[in-house]
């Protein structure tokens, strides 16, 4: 029952936001033509945007892993990650998503051409980059524009929030797609 | 940070390759990896400029300025602090919304606006308010609906299903949010994390020494 109403919100959810929104604006009269290509200009200039941080994470993670060095780290973790039935292969992204966003794109990227898609481990790495947010970029990003200095409990706060969610990723993952 | 971690992958990398005799796998990997990450950035342009347009309808029609009226009985609780018609709350709400339809590069210039906006409610300029932490902490558990990005990267991938993953990531993100929202609230109650205006000490202390 959970699991059909979930695949039906993931069905249904993009079709009725590319009708509804355009739809509400051709109601109030927006040339919506015209917004939409002025909105889907900058599409390239974000994806260009990208590339270094792609290409930058993508060759460190890939010398790491084909050094064997990664398998050295995932086997001495896997005592830990096996309790959650995380995959061990998951767990540098999960340690990643907080530092980095265009690092944890990176190794999302590549957990997901080199494992599938739709293995356990690729839909595992997708939820769990859908559902966390990159906490200290944004911190610093956001704090630094009307510099504020003493953040107090926002940090903990937020990386809490991390760890909450990457947990609940792995455990719905299981739950839907083991 | 990330330089440390960056530059750690390489280093240990590199090292452990030479050792493990694994050494011509690095290089293959760094060359080929590298165009991956090209590959992967170009086969984004098509999704974003998909939702970066349906994003700019949006704001066109007045949708987001609709949406932060109809949200006003969820953001006055969470951010008490902030009169309800303060611009500061059109602008959170409108940052959350563009994190909702996962796009991130539209959302932090709202996001910028927004605290630039909590910033003028702020007595002590340098320290963060409540209502800045609770936004935060929000933001940084990410509210997404539609995760364009990662659909976009298994559509790359070839995945036979890349929009299954939207409902599990609407589970795990409502999750983390919750866990932001009491987090952030338990953790302002905590005397390490009051705050302590040097200006407050020092009206104290003069009538102190006034009372003397």
């Amino acid at each position: 029952m959970f699991t059909e109403i979930i695949q039906k919100i993931s069905l249904y959810a993009i079709p009725f936001i590319i009708l509804v929104i355009p739809a509400y604006g051709f109601v109030r009269k927006v040339k919506v033509y015209e917004s939409f290509t002025d909105g889907a200009k900058d599409g390239f200039n974000t994806a260009v945007r990208i590339i270094p941080f792609l290409v930058a994470m993508l060759v460190a993670i890939g010398v790491f892993r084909a050094s064997g060095a990664m398998d050295i780290v995932t086997n001495a973790l896997s005592p830990i990650t096996n309790l959650i039935n995380m995959p061990a292969e998951v767990l540098p992204l999960a340690i990643m998503r907080p530092l980095s966003g265009g690092g944890a794109q990176g190794v999302m990227s590549e957990l997901v051409t080199n494992h599938g898609a739709d293995s356990i481990i690729g839909r595992t790495a997708s939820i769990m980059q859908g559902s966390t947010e990159t906490t200290f970029y944004v911190l610093a990003v956001y704090f630094g524009a009307v510099s504020i200095k003493k953040t107090r409990h926002a940090l903990p706060a937020g990386l809490i929030a991390d760890f909450v969610g990457i947990i609940t990723a792995v455990l719905v993952a299981n739950l839907m797609f083991r | 940070m990330i330089n440390y971690v960056w530059f750690g992958l390489i280093a240990i990398g590199v090292i452990v390759g030479a050792l493990t005799g694994n050494i011509e796998a690095v290089t293959d990997a760094a060359i080929s990896n590298a165009r991956t990450g090209v590959d992967l950035s170009l086969g984004l342009i098509g999704t974003m400029a998909l939702w970066l347009g349906i994003m700019k309808i949006a704001e066109d029609s007045g949708l987001i300025k609709s949406l932060a009226k109809a949200l006003r009985f969820i953001m006055v609780p969470l951010f008490p602090d902030v009169p309800a018609d303060h611009p500061a709350m059109g602008a959170m709400i409108m940052n959350m919304s563009a994190n909702m339809l996962g796009l991130g590069n539209a959302a932090t210039p709202l996001g910028l606006k927004a605290m630039t906006e909590l910033q003028k409610l702020n007595p002590n300029k340098d320290t963060a308010t409540n209502a800045m932490a609770t936004f935060l902490a929000i933001n940084t558990s990410s509210v997404t609906l539609i995760p364009a990005s990662v659909i976009a990267i298994r559509v790359a991938a070839n995945s036979a299903n890349a929009t299954e993953i939207i409902g599990p990531t609407i589970v795990a993100t409502l999750a983390s949010t919750i866990a932001a929202i009491i987090a952030v609230k338990l953790l302002q109650r905590l005397p390490m994390f009051q705050i302590k205006p040097e200006s407050v000490v020092e009206v104290t202390s003069d009538q102190a020494s006034l009372n003397e």
